[in-house]
């Protein structure tokens, strides 16, 4: 293989951590400066997570020994099916974001404060690489720190001051999550003597019904849920969406919460094992009730709500629900459905923030009421709400409809009828609060006094926005391309291969 | 049987302690309005958290893990959960530097740092 591209898992990890260095530096020169060097970077980072992937789907898993020390006494990255396909969709809505970026920041960013934005905008997304990359427990630990710290301070760097109060509850809740995850991971050391994922996964059999091991399971599940806000630990979520800047709500809407997602589906089902969350220590039907619960509550909170970024992030509550819902089944279909739902989310959620982030940037409001008649002045952004809407409800051939599909099917081949059921009623729910908007957007007349500015968005921040609705649609007709890397990765993951 | 109990308390001493400082902590941050005073108990919070990681480290009689010269050997602690609790120290000072401008802005723009207050003044228009 080619030296360079032997070593790019590294790279990967390594180059954007100095090139947040570089923007810094170069910042200090000219602040025009920090925005290219930072676009350049994350183009690279997604540039490096296709060649992976491809090489990941033609030559099989990478094991990269850091600095040349093999496990246990090193740190070893590992790419596999599942995560070389989180990383590229991380990174390929990283790209988009900061595309959308350039203008996005205008309105919520402070000039002087743009430099130190990016900085730690590039150590976010770098974060969530080395996240998704890690084979070792305590790196993964040590890189959702880095990520959480991260945005913490993005979530408090708006104008807004309330974000510092969201930020600030944020970072006490995360932390606390954090600290229970290193205390899980300190029991799983005791248990076993090591901290690599593969070995952890193989000495683990032997002490299934240590209480020590099953403290270490609760621990970390409990650590990963507040990350997740996996409802009813989700009380963070709201106000850090909906008081963030809007480039930060897309971020951690989309990027953040799929890796922190990814990486408990990752410690579930590859350091512990399907056999024991199913036999040894059966929590699945919990995980389905409580997720089942997350969905409706999520899909009512959010009809309850006039802030249009507000309801997406009860939304969001709700559509983790669904990804969980797939980790409480454990098939092959439903674990399908989830992965592909992370894709899906990631997709829809990212469009719909993003049009919340461009009517805020032209219009001031993020009330929905005040939205009637914008489809008039601004056709594009409505249509491309509409498509991300349509799609979240789940209404074919998009891609929300793909994943709740394999989701039901999943439910169904497991014989939870009733919970199938819930996922038609969250649906439904998902109807009420999008339609509401549409309703709103399209209907009415456009009423002057109470908004600014009716122009059509950017270039720079509709093309993001357009490209995500189109792959709403695109990724639902040709579901097949990502299902061909989604189907190996569940394979492994269930160990059935 | 008192006495047996007490035995076994002295005997894992330290983790007792690590329960300890973690309720501590847990109760500042659930109980004290003062901001800063929840950051007291994030990092009591994690302090507990050091000490349990170095405590399961320890070997009873055992030595620093030094090197030694071929043909003599000793008893060494463990160095791995040190290592990792340097990681987490860094970790747990960069989340109180966060927490602290977050306050310290928190302060320059309502001129309270207290929940309570905090709530009061959010409620005015």
């Amino acid at each position: 293989m080619n030296p360079v591209i032997a070593h790019l898992p590294v790279l990967l990890l390594v180059l954007p951590i100095i090139a947040a260095l570089l923007i810094l530096l170069a910042g200090m020169v000219n602040r025009n400066f920090s925005y290219p060097i930072t676009l350049a970077t994350i183009s690279f980072q997604f540039a490096s997570s296709l060649i992976i992937m491809v090489s990941v789907m033609t030559g099989g898993t990478i094991h990269y020994y850091l600095g040349g020390w093999a496990p246990p006494m090193g740190i070893e990255l590992v790419i596999d099916a599942f995560n070389s396909y989180v990383l590229v969709v991380i990174l390929a809505m990283a790209l988009l974001i900061a595309v959308y970026a350039r203008r996005g920041t205008a309105l919520d960013i402070p000039p002087e404060k743009t430099v130190a934005f990016f900085v730690v905008f590039q150590l976010l997304v770098t974060g969530l690489c080395g996240m998704t990359i890690t084979g070792d427990i305590f790196n993964l630990y040590v890189f959702l720190e880095i990520a959480s710290i991260s945005t913490y301070a993005l979530v408090a760097s708006g104008r807004n001051t309330r974000s510092l109060i969201a930020g600030f509850n944020y970072l006490v809740l995360g932390s606390i999550a954090a600290g229970l995850i290193v205390l899980g991971i300190g029991f799983l050391y005791v248990a076993t003597g090591t901290l690599n994922m593969g070995e952890l996964a193989a000495m683990l059999p032997a002490s299934y019904g240590l209480a020590t091991v099953q403290a270490a399971f609760l621990l970390l599940m409990i650590g990963f849920s507040i990350k997740v806000a996996f409802f009813p630990l989700h009380l963070w979520l709201p106000d850090a969406y909906t008081e963030s800047p809007s480039v930060v709500t897309i971020l951690i809407a989309t990027a953040t919460s799929k890796v922190t997602a990814y990486a408990m589906i990752r410690v579930i089902f590859s350091v512990f094992t399907l056999q024991y969350i199913t036999e040894s220590f059966p929590v699945t039907e919990m995980i389905l009730v409580i997720a089942s619960i997350a969905i409706i509550a999520g899909a009512v909170l959010a009809i309850a709500q006039d802030n249009l970024k507000r309801m997406l992030a009860y939304s969001s509550i709700s559509q983790m629900g669904y990804i969980m819902f797939a980790i409480g089944i454990a098939n092959q279909a439903a674990l399908e459905g989830g992965l592909l739902h992370i894709l899906a989310h990631a997709v829809m959620k990212g469009c719909l923030f993003m049009v919340a982030g461009i009517l805020i940037y032209r219009t001031g409001t993020t009330a929905i009421r005040q939205f009637s008649g914008l489809s008039k002045t601004m056709p594009f952004t409505c249509a491309a709400f509409v498509l991300a809407g349509v799609s979240m409800i789940g209404i074919p051939p998009t891609i929300g409809f793909m994943s709740k599909y394999y989701l039901v099917l999943g439910a169904v081949e497991a014989g939870q009828y009733l919970a199938a059921a819930v996922l038609l009623i969250g649906s439904l729910l998902a109807v009420v609060y999008i339609w509401r908007v549409i309703e709103i957007m399209y209907s009415g007349s456009h009423q002057e006094e109470t908004l600014h500015t009716g122009a059509e968005a950017p270039l720079s921040m509709l093309v993001p926005v357009l490209i995500l609705a189109a792959s709403c649609l695109f990724l639902g007709i040709f579901v097949d391309v990502p299902l061909a890397i989604i189907e190996p990765a569940v394979t492994l993951l269930l160990g059935v291969g | 049987m008192t006495e047996e109990l007490f035995t076994l308390f002295l005997s894992r001493y330290n983790y007792w302690m690590a329960i300890v400082l973690m309720l501590i902590g847990l109760y500042a941050l659930i109980a004290k309005q003062n901001l800063i005073k929840k950051i007291i108990g994030l990092n009591i919070f994690q302090t507990a958290i050091f000490l349990f990681y170095i405590s399961f480290a320890d070997v009873t009689g055992g030595t620093a893990p030094i090197l030694l010269p071929e043909g003599t050997g000793a008893l060494y602690v463990n160095p791995v959960p040190h290592v990792l609790m340097l990681t987490a120290i860094v970790v747990g000072v960069s989340t109180t530097a966060v927490a602290l401008s977050i306050v310290v802005r928190i302060s320059r723009e309502y001129n309270v740092i207290d929940d309570d207050e905090l709530g009061e003044v959010m409620q005015r228009p």
